[in-house]
């Protein structure tokens, strides 16, 4: 059974030959002059590391904090005083009516993109790794879009979703089907936002699952098709629990990158209409930075951060137990 | 590698199946892009008619002409460039610096510092965006490169890959540096850095691109146009008048992604690599 630790070495061999790597020991004997002069070393870790360490706490942990004490405030952003509200601001936003849309807009396009995405991704995956004819090429052109700006994608789908003028009308028009209000119906356009998001990021996805297939030990399969088991069948038994890990690593790396999706939505929607496609993540730009409400912005940040902790933690947790290791 | 033949009669459907979903994953993934190119070279008639018509009359460049006449293109890419360059520079500097120091040198509280660099990479930066942009504001950084640059400048996940390859490198590199008598900045340039050379210049084409495509931090730093980036600056097209012009603005939009599709097409296996490097080191 391969190890995810088998994985990453398959494509780092690529890269570096990993016979005679350096033991911890080794390691530790390349830098024999530490036992005389300790701090030598600990002055050289700390001009190696220490800058990149100084960004991390001056623009990442602090501001973590201060955001959370930012949510205490009744703050105006660019305001020179605040009033400190304590819980208010939570408060608020747990009785503000709008609410339940916003945390209902959030779990749909949630688990649209990241489900869709691995779905997807793991069908365009498993067409890649057939012996066909242009599959590269087809790789190619999967993943392209992934590299584009979020806002050049959004801006040319919003042509393609055109009501009267797209592609998606034509085609729908083909069958004699009228255009949805894409543009004015905040489900609609909520639809339309997921699509685009999936879109553009399926290839990630795809080129994860075709990096872990290659992987699947070709015996393997050839035993059970001597053993009559149909493809499909060892696709469920065989190919699906060794995609474990994959699963699991893309579950966290797509969820973080779905919940914090912004270029698209501003670029197509701008959060409406009617906030049908505000996210939460969306909404703490909005509060913050178009209505200005600083200290309020700063408590969605902080709930929606509780959140992805507490689900991040939650599936390390879970599939370390469930995945093949 | 050859098919085993006793399954050679049961691939026939399936290769035709196969076929298909690679055609049909295609047209999905390369229609809206045809789409774009085709009406950057419309007029408003061939764009605003029913049923839609595919192929322009002409190819002439006016709508690139109006889009850049109307917006400060060159400033925009000038800016992306300039901006790019240096934030992926930097990054990649500050990323091999601290795998070096992780891996290599001593310190009391080497474990906490790494977790403390990986731990950033589940911080997003809309949560931290408010308290950072009060700070770029109070240093007086709006409308400047470095307000763009610095705050996302730390290296997270690019030491997170480098520590990933130093660990597999070979001893005898170590023992040739460690017997050269070099100092640990030397032996990072002449001995590390050139064996890594794939693994960096994987890892660099993926910080080109995402600072390439930044988005929200510029668009939250920069409000004079002559300061933006291509992102930023692209959607002006969009706002400039009530009515979309598609075709200008698909023409902008052609300006913007064209680059970065030349370079995916002319560097996909590296990369493709650096996706993928991430993706199974898990």
């Amino acid at each position: 059974m391969p190890t995810i630790e088998d994985l990453h070495r398959g494509t780092a061999s690529a890269v570096a030959a990993p016979t005679n790597v350096a033991t911890p020991a080794q390691r530790r004997a390349f830098t024999p002059r530490k036992k005389k002069k300790p701090w030598k070393s600990w002055l050289l870790f700390l001009l190696f590391a220490g800058p990149n360490v100084a960004l991390l706490i001056v623009f990442t942990y602090k501001p973590l904090l201060q955001s959370l004490y930012y949510s205490t405030l009744q703050w105006n952003l660019g305001s020179a005083s605040a009033i400190p509200v304590g819980l208010g601001n939570y408060v608020t936003w747990f009785n503000d009516p709008g609410t339940a849309r916003v945390v209902t807009v959030t779990l749909i396009f949630t688990v649209a993109t990241v489900g869709g995405g691995m779905v997807i991704g793991l069908l365009f995956a498993v067409l890649l790794n057939r012996k066909l004819h242009g599959r590269g090429a087809a790789r190619t052109v999967i993943v392209a879009p992934y590299v584009l700006s979020g806002v050049a994608v959004g801006l040319l789908w919003l042509f393609v979703f055109d009501p009267n003028f797209g592609i998606t009308a034509a085609l729908l028009d083909a069958i004699g089907v009228a255009s949805p209000p894409w543009y004015n119906d905040p489900q609609w356009a909520l639809v339309m936002v997921i699509i685009v998001y999936l879109w553009k990021n399926v290839g990630y996805v795809a080129l994860i699952y075709l990096a872990a297939l290659q992987s699947v030990p070709r015996d393997l399969l050839e035993a059970a098709s001597l053993d009559g088991a149909t493809p499909l069948r060892a696709f469920r038994n065989i190919v699906l629990p060794l995609l474990g890990p994959t699963t699991f690593f893309l579950s966290i790396t797509t969820l973080l990158s779905s919940l914090q999706s912004f270029d698209i939505i501003q670029a197509m929607t701008k959060g409406g209409p009617l906030e049908g496609t505000t996210t939460m993540m969306y909404q703490i730009y909005q509060e913050g930075f178009q209505a200005g409400r600083a200290g309020y912005s700063s408590a969605v940040a902080t709930i929606l951060f509780a959140v992805l902790l507490v689900v991040t933690l939650i599936q390390m947790k879970y599939v370390e137990k469930r995945v093949h290791y | 590698m050859s098919t085993p033949t006793s399954t050679s009669r049961r691939r026939k459907p399936l290769q035709l199946g196969g076929y298909l979903g690679l055609i049909l994953a295609i047209a999905i993934m390369i229609l809206p892009l045809v789409w774009m190119f085709l009406a950057g070279f419309k007029e408003r008639d061939e764009i605003y008619t029913v049923p839609i018509q595919w192929l322009p009359n002409s190819y002439d460049l006016s709508n690139y002409a109006a889009a850049l006449a109307a917006v400060p293109f060159a400033n925009f890419f000038l800016n992306s460039t300039i901006t790019t360059v240096i934030g992926a520079g930097l990054k990649m500097l500050l990323g091999l610096t601290t795998a070096y120091a992780v891996v290599f040198l001593e310190f009391p509280f080497k474990k906490f510092v790494f977790g403390l660099v990986i731990f950033a990479l589940l911080v997003p930066q809309q949560i931290v965006m408010i308290p950072n942009f009060t700070l770029v504001a109070s240093l007086g950084w709006i409308n400047t490169y470095q307000g763009i640059i610095v705050p996302g400048l730390a290296s997270a996940f690019g030491t997170f890959l480098f520590r990933q390859h130093f660990l597999t490198l070979p001893i005898s590199i170590l023992e040739a540096a460690a017997l050269d008598g070099a100092s640990h900045w030397t032996r990072l340039w002449r001995f590390i850095v050139p064996i890594s050379a794939p693994t960096i210049a994987a890892v660099a084409l993926i910080s080109i691109v995402s600072e390439w495509n930044e988005y929200l931090w510029p668009l939250l730093v920069v409000d004079r146009s002559d300061m933006m980036t291509l992102p930023v600056g692209l959607t002006l097209l969009q706002n400039n008048d009530g009515v979309t012009n598609w075709g200008v603005l698909m023409a902008g939009t052609v300006l913007v992604t064209v680059p970065v599709l030349i370079a995916f097409f002319a560097l996909q296996k590296r990369i493709i690599a650096g996706l993928t490097a991430g993706g199974v080191t898990g």
